[in-house]
């Protein structure tokens, strides 16, 4: 695992709080479950069907009729159920997700999220994404901050097509945490190895500061 | 009254060229494999498959594809197949994406006799396109259309000779909701069981909404994703 996808997911994690209903998305949101603690009781729901996902199988024990939304064999922990896709997607669209945290390609300052399509590309489709932003309680996001050409993927405005509006409440990259409120878009925490400045270099939405960060991060011009 | 048929050709036979056929499976977990392989062979032309995913470029509803017998393929997510990709761009496929719950949903009205829904799912997005828009105390909805099918194809672990079926685990996906909403359901099964035997509180498919089952003679299950932790 590369040292960004690291810095993301162990921050990432810590967004899940006992007795949590949670939704992980497809790639770098399902490397979360293994950093969960053995200690923290959380539910995992899995859009094709399963609330109550466990570790992979050893091997040898692989279920080719018990698969995650990433159609890898998991297992199924005590107290797991299975149900029908409808019923899944009702219980998402419904308000009973505590939690989805979901990868992005871009996240405008409004909360508004891309990352189902990039046009002239091949379109692969959105699967469960566009149902999960709108009916999950809290919707965390995580990507890099930067795209591979150094570029900001977080805009004033998504140029990608949206899968959700107004959607995200969190946004957490490799430097920085922000949340998005009634105010706005907020740089809530800062990663270990940025600044102020350096965050300010990288970002081209318009944000504020939180209360509390300022204080502490004080010393840097602003 | 038994629905056990025993010819998966004879039973596909009810599917014509033209026709839209929901398939239920998610990813390769619990797909009709037998009656895929049928209608591969049947060789039935200009089909609507209604279907979370598309199968591998060999297996499952990729076989369809490589036949050139699905003109439209109405799915969520279509990655991961080859085959897929260059008929569509080579304009010999048209698609419809629906994001997965507004799919599963569309899916359930059919068989439910709901002819539409309003559902706040891909609002202010490309899919919103063209859609009646109203607002619900604040909350911006679309109007979502039920999809039917002249045939459905499930899949399931066990079934009896009236037409009830259990599903197994997550192989369950859209099978249930598949059975509801074609005109014809033909259900497959790995172990075709007595009448009596499957407790009435677990029945997952009622018999009513199946008219032919059959039991698959083998089951290949493939995996398309292999993971697992160390011992």
């Amino acid at each position: 695992m590369s040292n960004d996808r690291e810095i993301i997911i162990n921050r990432a994690v810590q967004e899940i709080e006992e007795e949590m209903t949670v939704n992980l998305g497809i790639g770098m949101p399902t490397m979360i479950a293994d950093k969960i603690p053995a200690s923290k009781h959380v539910f995992l729901h899995s859009e094709n069907g399963m609330l109550g996902i466990g570790p992979y199988p050893i091997s040898g024990e692989e279920d080719p009729d018990l698969i995650n939304a990433g159609k890898e064999t998991v297992t199924a922990k005590t107290g797991a159920s299975f149900f029908d896709n409808a019923e899944s997607f009702a219980m998402i669209r419904g308000g009973h997700i505590d939690l989805a945290i979901l990868g992005g390609m871009e996240v405008s300052e409004k909360g508004d999220l891309a990352n189902w399509m990039i046009p002239g590309k091949m379109v692969k489709g959105m699967g469960g994404a566009m149902d999960i932003v709108q009916g999950a309680q809290k919707v965390v996001i995580i990507m890099n901050h930067v795209n591979k050409h150094g570029e900001s993927k977080i805009r004033t405005a998504c140029e990608l097509p949206l899968t959700g509006e107004k959607v995200v409440d969190r946004l957490i990259t490799d430097m920085a945490v922000f949340d998005f409120t009634e105010k706005g878009m907020v740089l809530t925490e800062i990663l270990e190895g940025y600044d102020l400045a350096s965050i300010q270099e990288k970002t081209e939405a318009t944000f504020t500061v939180d209360e509390k960060l300022l204080e502490k991060e004080g010393s840097f011009s602003w | 009254m038994t629905k056990v048929r025993t010819s998966f050709e004879d039973s596909l036979s009810n599917i014509k060229d033209g026709d839209t056929v929901i398939v239920g499976g998610f990813g390769l977990c619990g797909i009709p494999e037998n009656a895929i392989l049928a209608l591969a062979e049947q060789g039935t032309k200009d089909l609507t498959i209604v279907s979370n995913n598309c199968g591998l470029a060999d297996w499952g509803l990729g076989l369809l594809l490589q036949n050139h017998q699905i003109s439209k393929m109405i799915a969520s997510y279509v990655g991961e197949n080859k085959v897929f990709e260059e008929q569509y761009l080579n304009g010999e496929l048209e698609v419809e994406l629906v994001p997965q719950g507004t799919l599963a949903e569309r899916i359930r009205a059919g068989g439910a006799g709901i002819r539409g829904f309003y559902t706040p799912t891909g609002v202010g997005t490309p899919i919103a396109e063209g859609k009646e828009h109203k607002d619900f105390n604040g909350t911006t909805c679309i109007l979502e259309e039920a999809i039917t099918g002249d045939v459905s194809l499930v899949k399931a672990w066990h079934g009896d000779s009236y037409g009830n079926l259990v599903y197994r685990k997550t192989s369950r996906n859209f099978n249930p909701l598949a059975a509801t909403a074609g005109k014809h359901t033909i259900a497959e099964v790995e172990e075709l069981v007595d009448i009596g035997r499957l407790d009435p509180d677990t029945i997952h498919t009622p018999s009513l909404y199946v008219q032919d089952l059959l039991q698959g003679e083998t089951y290949e299950k493939r995996i398309e994703k292999r993971t697992v932790r160390e011992a």
